[in-house]
């Protein structure tokens, strides 16, 4: 297949350094400031290179890469909320096109499905979004091989830097300035880490998961979201006594999307330690299903990008 | 040979007994017979349960088979069986607050939740700066009927919300993860 990567963070990169590995050409590889655009393929080692250099992987604009000839559009560029813009336009540009999507961008998906879909509908491409939801885990695919309507409820750990918080506060009795501050050291929070402490980026996922069980309808706004801020210790502490933990769940049923601090038995299967996420499927006949792994990274969600592509039918 | 697990763990049992003699040997019997190695007892004699029973915790080692067994022998031999291992046959749930617990008045929270109806608190742990105008945490164990848990729930975030407090509540529809 042919690639026109947008986004060159850590996921849009692996998935073009990766690309050739799986059988793919890069047509097109693009970042917020400049894009490269070759139909023989690009040069995606030189293009990083230009970008750690100069600031960006090549000179043409994104609307070039967007009119590159490709199969199939990788939408890696960050995730935004409300309009999910720019990248529900691109996510529309490549189905006019009649051209395949793949999301790692988690914004049209959670804010926007309906939509999505319907564009889905009136083109010969198809819609994947696999990463959006706990990276590396086959998540959206295990509930595609059950079938959506056969699963009932779904229960996750879908950030790793919130999970990581929780982890260290209870492991080593300490605060939760101190550890989120040593997960910034780590590179594990970012600089600003409301988007995964305040619960959003797991109820984004929770809200895609909700989208793919129901057939639509979901959105942010309708998610009843709380993050894990200033949860003291002594509540971990209690928690612990009692045999318990306290984790950052994202809970989807029929009921709607749910996220929150939650109780739940310390060496029970939901309790992930560190940046480790894990889906817990709850199904009609096959009972309960986990899958756990890394939920983040440039690579893992790469992964998870690639595997997309490569259940993609050809095109014409 | 189908592989189930026989790596030995951890489980509590939460029994109530009926306040007799030799119950606690009688219920504890049905452990030792089925291959299960006693950790601990937790006897609560002075705390009794809204039935009249007595409330123990007993924490023992078994296989996952042999643990299934015991919990079979032990509601065979009539022992009241409120929760095994990650199992609960009761609706026990666990509430964390976080907040002015005491300058919001503890005791009202607590017994406003018991007077929802169909919920007994089994169990009050408070933990945080001495004194008031600090935020503690308290976890509170409760007891509800199968139909009352999630009024009970109901009726805790009402007041978390009236009285500016967090709650960090157990799993939606109760099923330990």
């Amino acid at each position: 297949m042919r690639l026109a990567v947008l986004g060159a963070g850590a996921v849009g990169e692996s998935v073009a350094e990766l690309a050739g590995e799986y059988g793919h050409t890069v047509t097109a590889f693009a970042d917020s400031s400049g894009a490269v655009v070759d139909a023989d393929g690009v040069d995606v080692a030189a293009a990083l290179d230009r970008k750690a250099e100069s600031g960006s992987v090549g000179g043409e604009s994104t609307d070039a890469a967007l009119e590159a000839a490709y199969d199939v559009l990788v939408e890696a560029t960050p995730t935004t909320l409300g309009d999910a813009e720019p990248g529900f336009s691109h996510v529309r540009a490549a189905l006019d096109r009649d051209r395949h999507v793949v999301l790692a961008n988690k914004g049209p998906v959670a804010e926007r499905y309906g939509e999505v879909r319907e564009l889905e509908r009136s083109s010969a491409g198809s819609v994947r979004f696999e990463a959006t939801v706990g990276g590396a885990i086959p998540a959206l695919a295990t509930i595609e091989d059950l079938g959506p309507e056969r699963v009932t409820a779904v229960r996750g750990i879908l950030n790793g830097t919130a999970n990581f918080v929780l982890t260290r506060m209870a492991a080593e009795g300490l605060g939760y300035e101190h550890v989120l501050a040593e997960a910034q050291d780590l590179g594990v929070a970012e600089a600003d880490p409301s988007f995964d402490v305040q619960g959003t980026d797991a109820a984004l996922k929770c809200v895609i998961l909700a989208n793919v069980l129901s057939g639509g309808g979901h959105s942010l706004a309708d998610a009843d979201v709380e993050g894990i801020e200033d949860i003291p210790g002594a509540a971990l502490d209690l928690a612990a006594e009692d045999g318990r933990t306290v984790r950052l769940v994202g809970e989807v049923d029929a009921d709607g999307v749910r996220v929150g601090p939650r109780l739940i038995p310390e060496h029970g299967t939901l309790a992930v330690t560190g940046t480790m996420n894990i889906v817990q499927l709850e199904t009609e006949h096959a009972g309960r299903l986990n899958v756990s792994g890394r939920g983040a990274g440039g690579p893992e969600t790469a992964s998870a990008v690639l595997s997309d592509v490569g259940r993609l039918p050809p095109l014409e | 040979m189908a592989t189930v697990s026989e790596e030995v763990r951890a489980y509590t049992v939460r029994l109530e007994l009926v306040d007799e003699p030799g119950e606690l040997l009688r219920a504890l019997e049905p452990i030792a017979d089925n291959g299960g190695n006693l950790l601990s007892i937790f006897h609560e004699r002075g705390n009794v349960t809204p039935r009249g029973h007595i409330p123990v915790e007993v924490d023992l080692e078994a296989t996952p088979e042999r643990f299934e067994t015991i919990v079979d022998a032990l509601r065979e031999a009539g022992v009241n069986v409120i929760r095994a291992g990650a199992d609960r046959y009761g609706e026990e749930l666990a509430v964390v607050l976080v907040g002015h617990l005491v300058d919001t008045d503890l005791s009202d929270t607590l017994s406003r939740v018991e007077d929802c109806g169909g919920t007994t608190i089994t169990d009050v742990s408070l933990n945080g700066p001495e004194g008031t105008g600090e935020e503690s945490a308290a976890r509170l164990r409760l007891l509800a009927s199968a139909d009352s848990r999630d009024r009970a729930l109901e009726t805790v975030r009402s007041i978390a919300e009236e009285k500016d407090l967090r709650v960090i509540e157990p799993l939606a529809g109760g099923g330990e993860a």
